[in-house]
């Protein structure tokens, strides 16, 4: 049933309510294979709440509504016949503040592929390792992964909360502002891991920080009041953006 | 400019007023240390006067069953009462945790606005309600209900309506732990759980549950506290026979039901009086343990 207007991986018309509060208007965006689309704007423009939309996040927020659709592969992930729970195993997030469970690091990362069935403790085993390596963690952690996840420094916090969205193999990963609470090293070391991973996986990133957002993507969304006002590639919208508002942002005249 | 040196008056004034809140402060502290020191040193030295003056022995009376504190032949065995204490405290835990924890889930994770808007105030006018209140229930409504229940083999009193009643009495007292508990985790580690694809009954029972279990079970351990010390309520159902109970429709007694039945039929001094103050010193200890078990808890919940 793919139409034209129909993107592998995007939103056609997509508003999320708060009340009667239009948090998020109308948004068409498509998310191409392998790339890092970056989502810019001033605070509460709502591109965190486009971003926490995209796995149904809101769904646990009683009071928001969306409407529109999210299409992945043909399917509308709006649809509310389509199970919140199922999708999010295809579309991880990381948040701006490292939230690992209260477990060991082994435990923090074994636990999503136990929740969908791996018994396994081989297999368990070897998605740990995996997720670690491909989080860059695996070096630091290898010999003390029965410690507490609480005993790392942020930063690790932060790359084991990756490693442990990419231990169910997901497809997509959602960024909200993964590095805000850093310090710069470890900002750096998350930058050069969403380069790396990328290569496998569609990346969205939600970031406050202009450098990053021309350093780490490939597309670039800027957000005001709701509205996305230019998609573009990075380095054009940083070099020439067609919008005015654009360029007073990015120039650091408002926001 | 005002110089510093130059308001000497206000510098003088600010120290007074320091002076004395300082001084304030410390008298009220004082006073309450006079207070529990002498309260604790009161109950010890009369309790142990069983022991001491009278020449009860200790081991008879941790562990002797036997209670019969007048006459010639008096034995002063208080396991009877010991035993009753813990078993319907134990109980009333065990109906009352699971439930209380069932609720405190509901206010925070099922119906979160107005299901703690409906239970919350329901819960608080659950433990504004006097003991005495609780007990006269028990009294009207449990004891002939259990007794019916049996099909009048039982006369109702005993340890099952005891347990029953405590168990609603620390309803509220492990529903409000729990529910602040849950109120205080971290928003990101639910997200974290659904973003992996955890449904809520997952993210409740693998999540949530385990990183609270210290503060679940001081709430538990609170509860079992306050059915411990609780004694209106039980005397008035649990029937008051000095055995240990067979079965939960045995009739029994717990060390605080002895001590209120007791305490005006006995003259000060005397042994009889003397073995109910050794009571109260063990219900001082128990408190003492669980204050214990709930400071360990806490230093567990800090990770």
């Amino acid at each position: 049933m793919q139409t034209s207007t129909q993107p592998r991986f995007g939103t056609e018309e997509l508003s999320v309510f708060y009340g009667t509060h239009e948090a998020v208007k109308k948004i068409n965006m498509e998310f191409p294979e392998k790339s890092v689309t970056a989502l810019i704007g001033p605070s509460g423009c709502g591109k965190s709440t486009f971003l926490r939309s995209l796995n149904r996040m809101n769904d646990e927020i009683a009071s928001a509504r969306v409407t529109g659709r999210i299409w992945m592969d043909g399917e509308d992930l709006n649809d509310r016949d389509t199970d919140a729970v199922t999708l999010r195993q295809k579309i991880g997030m990381v948040w701006q503040r490292p939230n690992p469970f209260y477990k060991s690091i082994y435990e923090n990362i074994a636990f999503g592929p136990r929740y969908h069935g791996t018994r396994s403790k081989k297999k368990l085993d070897e998605i740990v390792e995996q997720s670690l390596r491909r989080a860059a963690l695996w070096d630091e952690v290898k010999d003390r992964l029965k410690e507490s996840a609480l005993s790392l420094s942020g930063g690790q916090q932060q790359r084991l909360c990756i490693a442990r969205a990419l231990s169910v193999s997901p497809q997509i990963l959602l960024l909200d502002e993964p590095a805000s609470a850093l310090d710069p090293v470890s900002t750096g070391k998350v930058e050069e891991l969403v380069i790396e991973l990328k290569k496998e996986l569609r990346i969205v990133i939600v970031t406050h920080n202009m450098q990053q957002a021309a350093r780490v993507s490939d597309y670039t969304a800027y957000f005001y009041l709701g509205n996305l006002v230019e998609h573009d590639d990075t380095t054009r919208l940083f070099s020439n953006p067609a919008n005015q508002m654009t360029q007073e942002y990015i120039m650091g005249r408002f926001g | 400019m005002e110089n510093n040196k130059g308001s000497a008056g206000g510098f003088a004034r600010h120290r007074r007023e320091d002076l004395i809140g300082k001084t304030y402060t410390y008298i009220c502290v004082l006073l309450l240390i006079i207070v529990i020191t002498a309260i604790v040193y009161f109950v010890a030295s009369k309790g142990l006067a069983t022991f001491i003056t009278d020449g009860v022995s200790p081991v008879e009376f941790l562990f002797g069953t036997h209670w019969n504190p007048v006459g010639d032949n008096a034995s002063f065995g208080a396991l009877p009462f010991i035993a009753g204490s813990f078993i319907v405290s134990l109980l009333a835990a065990l109906i009352a945790g699971p439930l209380s924890i069932c609720a405190a889930l509901f206010m925070t994770e099922i119906v979160p606005g107005k299901g703690k808007r409906i239970l919350q105030p329901v819960i608080e006018l659950l433990s504004g309600i006097p003991s005495v209140v609780y007990g006269f229930i028990g009294l009207t409504v449990l004891v002939p209900f259990i007794s019916a229940l049996t099909g009048g083999d039982s006369i109702g009193y005993g340890v099952a309506a005891g347990a029953l009643v405590l168990s609603v009495m620390i309803l509220p007292t492990i529903t409000s732990i729990a529910a602040d508990a849950l109120a205080s985790l971290p928003r990101g580690l639910r997200e974290a759980s659904y973003a992996l694809g955890a449904t809520r009954w997952q993210t409740i029972y693998r999540v949530i549950l385990p990183t609270l279990a210290p503060s679940l079970w001081t709430g538990i351990i609170l509860g079992i506290a306050r059915a411990f010390g609780e004694a209106l309520a039980v005397q008035m159902v649990i029937g008051n026979a000095p055995f240990i109970p067979k079965s939960l429709l045995t009739s029994a007694s717990t060390l605080t039901s002895v001590i209120t039945l007791n305490m005006t039929n006995t003259s000060t001094g005397s042994v009889q009086n003397n073995v109910l103050w050794s009571m109260a010193l063990m219900l001082l200890f128990m408190t003492f343990v669980f204050i214990i078990v709930v400071r360990l808890l806490q230093r567990r919940n800090k990770l």
